[in-house]
């Protein structure tokens, strides 16, 4: 890792088998991103957004070129090594919230500190203070079904945030909320990238994320169109 | 350790459907080890009553004698040496003789086996005390379906026809002095007993006999010529084989039983993979490896079979431990076909009956679990993520 950057993308391609032949997702990528950066990934459905961003998460493989998320090459990682860079390293945020339904609000933040084989006193200490960062700590016992759309990516995000990962990452965090929940959310994420400077990666195309950014990566039909830092001053 | 509790967490969590495999699982359970307690109640009293009853501590035949051959039967006796006798004093064998003859309850023919015992025998538990005539009357004991079979009461006399050694026909008369009831149906079902010194006189054996009964603290005291000596394996054999068929016949239920409660786990196994995709992705997303999922699942599966131990502990015990007690009364004419079996069976239980059922329950679910979950390992984790595998 160079000058801080946790992500380094070079000539990165990722195609699907379709029938015979195949379809590129993805087409030459290229890119670094640093650490503190609140960063997304933009453009229409089918541009390549989600793919790049579960490479950079680890939940898939490119199929050619090189994606290297804090110093490992996603490509040449074990099972057991991506499982443990996620498990350590990176948060999620997906646009369904994906909260377990039986687990309480409580247990759902606490399941990634289970999977770190936690001490209980230290996991309670830091479900806590996650719950806190998000307001949540009245509905801690709540279960998902009890929830609001906008807690339960609130919940989420405690989630992502509690094992306090490197990158966060966030898959149309908004798709299913209102204006107000959406403005809710973003401020609440861009409050802890700036208190605990934890990179913050979005896939969007929804204008309310994207004005929270403070980098825009276009994407269109597979490539980088435009990469710009945003000027928030 | 770590798949134990999130199971046990997302099992709690899941409740009605949980607790209702779990039900399930736990009537098998029950139902299961009721089953073969009643198997192993029935095998230990047939075993303790036939000892009791009939075969002691085993027993020395006659060279010739085959129970099951009627034409060898005449021929199956022979004197008792000096040894025997002295063995029969020390109450250590008590001898028998068995000889084929007719009875004519109201004017009816009737095949009988007549048996000779000494009316002092303490090794088994025949009444033969009753057998004690200071007269010349023939005192004959019998059991209570050879009497209810025949119509016979205490007191009525009833003319019973054999043949002597030298094959000419004799007949006479016996008081049914006593009329027993025993659990074991071979002493029972046409038997008639009768003072071994009348029987040795009325067929012109004097000293002479079929069988010789060991104690139970004697059993095997030694070759005697010409009589074989045959232990409890061998003369129990009916009995195991028939408690085998019987346990045999048993595990078709089980079987029927298991497959319902499988039936059911496998079910949820693999709608819950269907509807719950998002949560394995979920999981694989905060770090687990697609191998943890499989174990989770194979865990949560099985730890139903865990949970219905623990709910059979708590109905089962109290239920299992009073059927024991107030045991299970076997409908009339259950031992029609010659087996030793009480009127009530008490259910006998062991560690190893609980323990044994119980890790068998515990290993099927297991499997039944562990097959549907294997489909997880296959899984696209992205696709999971979004709910989009079919």
């Amino acid at each position: 890792m160079k000058n801080g950057q946790l992500i380094t993308i070079q000539n990165l391609v990722k195609d699907y088998p379709v029938g015979r032949g195949y379809f590129r997702a993805l087409n030459d990528i290229n890119l670094t991103i640093g650490k503190g950066e609140f960063a997304g990934l933009v453009g229409p459905s089918g541009s390549g957004k989600t793919t790049l961003l579960n490479i950079i998460g680890s939940l898939d493989v490119p199929t050619g070129g090189e994606a290297n998320v804090l110093g490992q090459s996603i490509g040449s990682l074990s099972t057991r090594q991506s499982a443990n860079l996620r498990n350590h390293h990176l948060g999620f945020i997906f646009q369904t919230y994906n909260l377990l339904p039986v687990y309480n609000v409580f247990e759902n933040v606490e399941l990634p500190l289970l999977l770190l084989k936690m001490a209980k006193d230290e996991r309670h200490n830091l479900v806590d203070q996650a719950l806190d960062w998000v307001g949540l700590q009245d509905k801690r016992k709540s279960r998902p079904a009890q929830l609001s759309g906008g807690e339960c990516q609130r919940v989420s995000i405690a989630r992502a945030m509690v094992k306090s990962p490197r990158i966060v990452l966030a898959d149309e965090p908004t798709a299913n909320l209102d204006a107000k929940n959406s403005h809710n959310i973003l401020q609440t994420m861009e409050k802890l990238n700036q208190e605990l400077k934890t990179t913050f990666i979005f896939a969007t195309h929804d204008d309310k994320v994207i004005q929270y950014l403070h980098r825009k990566i276009s994407l269109d039909d597979g490539r980088v169109v435009n990469d710009e830092l945003i000027d928030k001053q | 350790m770590l798949a134990f509790k999130l199971a046990y967490r997302n099992l709690m969590g899941a409740r009605l459907r949980t607790w209702l495999n779990v039900f399930v699982l736990s009537l098998s359970f029950v139902v299961i080890i009721w089953f073969k307690g009643v198997i192993n109640g029935w095998d230990l009293q047939a075993r303790r009553d036939t000892i009791d009853w009939q075969i002691g501590g085993g027993q020395y035949w006659q060279e010739n004698y085959d129970p099951y051959d009627p034409f060898s039967i005449d021929d199956s006796h022979a004197p008792m040496s000096d040894a025997v006798l002295d063995a029969i004093k020390q109450e250590k064998l008590t001898p028998m003789l068995i000889s084929q003859a007719t009875m004519y309850p109201e004017g009816r023919i009737q095949s009988i086996s007549l048996r000779g015992v000494n009316p002092d025998q303490k090794i088994l538990e025949l009444p033969t005390a009753y057998l004690v005539s200071e007269n010349d009357e023939i005192p004959a004991i019998i059991g209570e379906r050879t009497a209810r079979n025949n119509k016979l009461t205490v007191g009525d006399y009833v003319t019973i026809r054999w043949r002597d050694v030298n094959g000419t026909f004799d007949a006479d008369e016996v008081k049914i002095v006593h009329i027993f009831k025993t659990d074991v149906p071979p002493v029972d079902l046409g038997v008639v007993w009768i003072p071994l010194e009348k029987h040795q006189k009325m067929v012109q054996m004097p000293n002479e006999a079929t069988i010789l009964t060991s104690s139970k603290e004697a059993g095997f005291i030694g070759p005697i010529p010409d009589w074989e000596f045959k232990n409890h394996y061998f003369l129990l054999t009916e009995i195991r084989e028939m408690i085998e068929v019987k346990s045999i016949g048993g595990s078709v239920y089980f079987v029927i039983l298991m497959s319902l409660a499988m039936l059911a786990i496998f079910d949820t196994q693999v709608l819950s993979i269907f509807r719950r995709q998002k949560e394995i992705g979920t999981h694989i997303a905060l770090g687990m490896t697609q191998g943890q999922v499989v174990t989770l699942f194979t865990v949560e599966g099985a730890m139903h079979s865990i949970l219905a131990a623990i709910l059979a502990a708590i109905y089962g015990i109290p239920l299992l431990a009073y059927q024991a007690s107030v045991g299970w009364t076997m409908p009339a004419g259950t031992d029609d076909f010659g087996l030793a079996i009480a009127e009530t069976i008490y259910p006998a239980y062991s560690l190893g009956l609980v323990v044994g059922s119980t890790l068998i329950v515990l290993i099927t679910t297991t499997i039944v679990s562990y097959i549907p979950a294997r489909r997880i390992s296959k899984m696209n984790p992205t696709d999971a993520i979004r709910g989009k595998i079919q």
